[in-house]
């Protein structure tokens, strides 16, 4: 902990002076052979790399206008320069994200375009050398794709696309990143990103419906693959055992039971997580989001419902119709899929559930807007309802309710420092300095405004925060789920 | 005619048909190029309505840029409104006669070239300035700055500072665009300003002027959030009703709210 440099928390995030090469040395852990073949990727760096990278960031290019259109756009503007959270937190400038961008962009025009080719000097084109690949892996693996820099962006480039088909080519040529890959590996091979098997999972879950069953005297399930449950409640892995994201699952499983709605997790699906997304596979993210859809076939529910995750909802919200759509076997009276916060505001905004707010009283609650449900996703059914569902929730269960500075908030959230693949111990520093701008504005209402806690709808967000906020003094319990709140708010028992 | 009218000529000639083409064949690969996921940057509009206007707001406005650096915005704004003033001005230079909107538009068009002026000047200042944009400029970003400052040099100088033969370079662009080539005249501000002019075509369709076309195929921007099947309309009215006939006995998915 005390080997990295930590920030200072100010009154504001000063834009730092350049550190040219400051972060890079800094590189997660290469995938070994075995997780690289189980996604069927090369195992180790292969001969001919420079030729299969330059092909397959052709093909790349060629399958995606996003892409293309990005790698051709940019101006240099510079507005998207100060918008990045690891820039401002380790004053790197490749971490800016046009030049980011630029890494791949200088060997696209070197390879693809008139001008790169001719006069490489003049556009700032350059060969595919083993430095820039290095480069690539430093780099690209301090983006957490959380799309911040495309909002500032006159032309909407998405630093997200680079990096996506960045790591993708890094994959191919047998570079990968050893905490995604071993991940997806276990998705495959055991359902969900902790490498739980079916009876572990309902171990846990028995010992928890005993837990509640003890704190409340009343009778919650928490059932595994029960056929014909009206909702399949799809969600991450860490909702299961880590804290504080457990008290969320079991808020969800009070929501559920009051208002007298079954459901049901699988055993076969049981991870909202697509890991698949940070890595750029399609192949992959297909793959992995087809076993949501196999499990809710199986069980027949009639819905699907999305607990706590970021990325989770970005892919079920806005990938789900293009990889394993349309979902028109679920009940057309819901959105399919659902997220949790929009079944608990209906229920909320029904009088289905009897809250007490004041079970929430000890407790000044901000929200953190997670980028990818920010960035990429509704709720509800009017734009922005990402924004106004979950603090609608939080407010019906809690009398303290502040928001953050509104430049870091709705679509301007900064990330927590951990998305995109990132949340991994080796990149701590980077977890650490990347954490800076949205614990400013944290700290900031603390200070001024007594806040004691911040909820968040996404487990890359509760995990890193529970592990960065110490390193700038703050409790890491500070940190709570949004169904924590509404589970603890709930009237058991009262139904109508 | 003299060579210079020829080699003018051809200058033109193949910096329209590298202009045109090259556009249009950018154009038309960005419009092949699949985009097979669903990318709008949120919050979206629902309709293609609301994604015309979101945008006619980023190309009239630079509306996400506005959001990001106002002094980009500032500077780059003016210098597209100028630009584009002075554009619609040199359309005297096409039309024969020259129609009324053009004559009326003309003295907003030569005064805008100051702005112009002023306009890349910043943009060439904070290129140089800000330590984060100079890190991210290559030569050709300067250049592609040096070479507007010179046509718009140039042409002010010819507007406001020695007049030259107006006339018979109208009678030069027409014989050009009739092919029916007429004397260029013999003025090194005019060959210069023709000249830097042509050049700027010629490099559009291999630079980052490409972001002209390029923002409307933004997947980003020009996206619909449309990619989640929705609740249907007549099950919330049949959802609404059964609740309204019978609240005790609505069945708790009905009660909780069906959107």
């Amino acid at each position: 902990m005390s080997d990295i440099e930590v920030p200072v928390l100010q009154d504001y995030v000063p834009t730092p002076e350049l550190h040219v090469g400051a972060m890079a040395g800094l590189k997660p852990f290469k995938a070994s052979p075995e997780h690289q073949a189980a996604l069927g990727f090369p195992g180790t760096l292969v001969d001919d790399w420079k030729d299969v990278a330059i092909r397959r960031l052709g093909e790349l290019v060629e399958g995606s206008r996003a892409l293309r259109v990005y790698l051709d756009s940019c101006v240099k503007c510079g507005a998207c320069t100060d918008k990045c959270h690891y820039f401002l937190g380790t004053a790197d400038p490749r971490n800016m994200p046009v030049a980011r961008q630029d890494l791949l962009r200088k060997v696209y025009r070197r390879y693809y375009t008139w001008a790169g080719r001719l006069f490489p000097w003049l556009v700032g084109a350059t060969d595919l050398t083993e430095q820039v690949l290095d480069d690539w892996y430093s780099y690209y693996h301090q983006c957490s794709q959380c799309r911040r820099c495309s909002v500032y962006c006159p032309f909407g480039i998405d630093t997200a696309e680079v990096s996506m088909a960045a790591r993708e080519i890094l994959d191919s040529v047998g570079v990968g990143q050893k905490y995604c890959n071993e991940i997806l590996g276990k998705v495959h091979k055991i359902g969900n990103n902790l490498g739980l098997p079916e009876p572990a999972l309902r171990n846990t879950l028995e010992g928890l419906e005993e837990d509640v069953k003890e704190a409340t005297g009343v009778d919650i399930r928490f059932p595994v693959d029960v056929v014909g449950a009206e909702v399949l409640l799809i969600t991450p892995s860490a909702d299961f055992f880590a804290e504080p994201h457990i008290d969320g699952l079991i808020g969800y499983a009070k929501v559920f039971h009051q208002a007298g709605i079954s459901w049901t997790v699988s055993s076969q699906a049981s991870e909202a997580a697509n890991f698949a997304m940070f890595i750029g596979s399609r192949e992959q993210m297909q793959k992995v989001a087809q076993r949501v859809r196999d499990a809710a076939i199986a069980l027949k529910v009639k819905r699907i419902v999305i607990g706590e995750c970021g990325h989770a909802w970005r892919v079920a919200y806005a990938f789900w119709s293009t990889l394993i759509g349309p979902l028109d076997f679920l009940d057309p009276r819901y959105p399919r899929p659902q997220h949790i916060c929009e079944l608990t505001e209906g229920l909320i905004a029904r009088g289905a559930l009897k809250l007490d707010p004041s079970a929430n009283d000890d407790k000044v609650v901000t929200f953190h807007d997670s980028c990818n449900v920010a960035r990429a996703t509704r709720m509800g059914d009017r734009p922005g309802g990402q924004f106004t569902v979950p603090r609608s929730v939080i407010r019906s269960v809690c009398a303290h309710f502040v928001d953050m500075d509104p430049a870091t908030i709705g679509d301007r959230t900064f990330c927590c420092g951990g998305g995109g693949g990132l949340l991994t111990d080796d990149l701590m520093e980077l977890r650490v300095k990347g954490a800076l701008p949205r614990l400013q504005a944290l700290n900031t209402v603390v200070q001024d405004k007594k806040v004691t806690h911040m909820a968040a709808i996404c487990a890359i967000c509760k995990t890193q925060f529970s592990k960065v906020l110490p390193y700038y003094g703050l409790p890491r319990e500070m940190v709570v789920s949004v169904h924590q709140l509404v589970g603890d708010a709930i009237v058991l028992g009262a139904k109508e | 005619m003299s060579a210079w009218t020829l080699a003018y000529a051809v200058l033109l000639y193949v910096a329209f048909v590298v202009l045109v083409g090259g556009v249009v064949y950018r154009v038309a690969i960005y419009a092949m190029t699949p985009a097979p996921l669903r990318i709008p940057t949120m919050p979206a509009p629902r309709t293609k309505r609301g994604v015309a206007l979101r945008m006619g707001r980023e190309v009239a406005l630079f509306a996400s840029l506005f959001r990001g650096d106002k002094w980009a915005w500032i500077w780059s704004y003016l210098f597209h409104a100028s630009l584009l003033l002075v554009l619609l001005q040199h359309l005297r230079y096409v039309f024969v006669p020259v129609p009324a909107w053009v004559v009326y538009e003309s003295p907003f068009g030569s005064y805008a070239a100051f702005v112009l002026l002023i306009s890349l000047a910043g943009l060439l200042g904070r290129r140089l300035m800000i330590a984060r944009v100079r890190f991210v400029s290559a030569p050709s970003d300067y250049l592609m700055l040096v070479l507007l400052l010179l046509i718009a040099t140039t042409g002010a100088w010819m507007r406001f500072a020695a007049p030259v033969d107006i006339v018979g370079f109208k009678a030069f662009m027409q014989g050009v665009m009739a092919l029916d080539l007429k004397p260029l005249p013999a003025s090194p501000v005019i060959m210069i300003h023709v000249a830097s002019v042509g050049a700027l075509m010629l490099v559009f369709p291999f630079s980052k002027l490409l972001h002209a076309p390029g923002v409307f195929f933004s997947p980003t921007r020009n996206q619909a959030d449309t990619s989640r099947l929705e609740a249907q309309a007549e099950g919330s009215v049949a959802a609404a009703d059964a609740q309204q006939r019978d609240p005790g006995t609505a069945a708790p998915a009905l009660r909780e709210g069906v959107r």
